[in-house]
């Protein structure tokens, strides 16, 4: 008999404490010992995670105002430029933008870990003057507690899936993927795999506009589908792409995140970005859910791309599953070769099993999307034309 | 027999002199050369030493009247458990392994017998918890 749950039942469980809530991990080894009909009937939530570097994350800030007041058209926080084209006493930090005084060795990532540390934060800003906002310059001391409002606000997290990286040429490379060893001497890949949120809901059908998800150590959101959405890209039988895909964009309170799920990092020579945590749980609706859930990463699929070519095609040395991946070494050309993660399945495992204890505890609930991505988005290039050619 | 890690620095005038063969021949030690590097300062070698403790004392005591910079294996690799994140890009440079991920609980471990200290990690590592003791 075909298994039909809604959100409101499965929500009802969990408010009695009778939900039953495994990890995408867990549900692999049910899916293969009792079948996905048994599984679905038995099983009500599916909990994924991830923790990998998102360069694009950053967050809102409100200051409030100082006396007499000041617009802030530039802002600097600990010497690291935020955007302050907004209204007064607005302004976005984003995690890859870099200090003025200490360049690659702090920037907006770092100043996001710190507030959500608690720590103070110096803040300058200046102004043109106007008559409803005279001051045309401040610096003063900010922390979490005296600020109005700071939420992340991330454009583009949780890639559904990512290439691997390696290098052809005979010089170092410093990448957003690590450093590439010379004449494929490793090989990186940046993907929690079976864990991760989209490759589980390979077709975005319980992960929406406004799902509720475990962001950095709080209950955050699915604001709306991530930049370079791309639900067009080549996929496997089993529906899972094998290339990058689906994105989100999250939000969620800064003032309640936890700094063991989020953390600023260096790029050596590329910049800095910022390590998230992010877990989404998935509703067991029927058995369809449970079947994509329970993809493993012997099937599932990335491209293995050269980085030595500076052009936006980069030509790859095929296909590899992340089984292959997290044994250590895969073959390239008939040579071995080195994998190591950048991202943290350790990491992505702890939020998995933390936002399972969530809903086993009745303490986060699932909300169903207001309205759920369109899969005929393409992912358009950026072309170098006149005005006329456009 | 006993074996030790050492890390030899060459002043200019020092690199001339075959002292290798030297440790081979007059102190019937083992050298393994596990990492050795020419830059505009000096020459470096980082290279196992294996024979009886007191062949090696002989050998070490040889190495500095050669004018040979010595530094016992007290270095270290540190790393900070509170920046770590476990993501394992360090074990991605690490040639020797002495840094490795998985395959079971996913943390980083190291392993001092196996570093070079080639020092590709320190750099690598995004969150800047790995640190050289000297």
């Amino acid at each position: 008999m075909a298994v039909k749950k809604t959100y409101e039942e499965i929500n009802e469980k969990i408010r009695r404490g009778e939900a039953v809530v495994v990890t995408a991990e867990e549900i692999i080894g049910i899916v293969n010992d009792e079948g996905v009909e048994k599984a679905a009937q038995k099983v009500d939530v599916i909990t994924t995670g991830t923790f990998g570097p998102m360069c694009s994350t950053g967050a809102f800030i409100n200051f409030g105002h100082s006396d007499p007041p000041i617009k802030m058209t530039k802002v600097w926080l600990n010497d690291v430029p935020a955007y302050a084209g907004l209204a007064a006493v607005d302004a976005y930090i984003g995690a890859t933008e870099l200090s003025e005084t200490q360049g690659m060795n702090y920037g907006g990532a770092y100043v996001i870990e710190d507030l959500i540390a608690g720590k103070n934060v110096k803040l300058e800003a200046e102004a043109y003057g106007t008559d409803c906002y005279p001051r045309k310059d401040i610096v003063t001391y900010i922390s979490k507690d005296t600020l109005n409002e700071v939420y992340l606000f991330n454009p583009r997290n949780a890639y559904q899936n990512y290439a691997v990286a390696v290098n052809s040429s005979a010089r170092m490379l410093y990448t957003y993927m690590g450093t590439l060893l010379p004449k494929l001497g490793n090989a990186t890949y940046c993907s929690a795999g079976q864990l991760s949120p989209l490759l589980n809901d390979p077709f975005y059908r319980t992960i929406g506009i406004g799902t509720r998800v475990f962001l950095a150590g709080m209950q955050g959101y699915v604001a709306w589908q991530g930049t370079q959405f791309n639900p067009q890209q080549t996929r496997s039988e089993n529906g899972v792409p094998i290339g990058t895909g689906g994105t989100l964009a999250l939000i969620g309170n800064l003032k309640d995140m936890n700094t063991e799920f989020i953390r600023a990092a260096t790029f050596h020579n590329y910049g800095t970005t910022m390590f998230v945590g992010v877990g989404i749980p998935i509703p067991v609706l029927d058995e369809d859910v449970v079947e994509k859930a329970s993809v493993s990463d012997k099937d599932i699929y990335t491209t293995i791309v050269d980085y030595s070519v500076p052009q936006r095609s980069k030509p790859n040395f095929g296909k590899v599953n992340y089984a292959e991946l997290r044994s250590g070494k895969i073959e390239i050309n008939g040579k071995t070769v080195r994998t190591a993660p950048i991202s943290s399945l350790n990491k992505a495992r702890k939020i998995a099993a933390t936002l399972k204890e969530w809903i086993k505890q009745g303490n986060f609930f699932l909300q169903q999307p207001v309205e759920n991505f369109s899969l005929d988005q393409t992912f358009k290039p950026l072309e170098i034309v006149t005005e006329e050619e456009i | 027999m006993a074996k030790k890690k050492f890390v030899l620095h060459f002043p200019e005038e020092s690199v001339e002199k075959p002292v290798t063969y030297h440790l081979v021949k007059d102190y019937n030690l083992i050298p393994n050369i596990l990492r050795a590097q020419i830059d505009e300062n000096e020459g470096t070698l980082v290279v196992d030493l294996q024979g009886s403790a007191e062949q090696i004392d002989r050998g070490v005591i040889f190495l500095k009247d050669q004018g040979v910079g010595i530094q016992e294996a007290i270095q270290d690799l540190v790393i900070n458990r509170d920046r770590c994140v476990d993501c394992g890009s360090c074990t991605g440079v690490c040639k020797p392994g002495a840094l490795a991920i998985g395959p079971d609980d996913w943390e980083l471990k190291f392993d001092l017998d196996k570093c070079i200290f080639c020092e590709l990690c320190i750099n690598t590592c995004p969150t800047r918890a790995i640190k050289v003791q000297f």
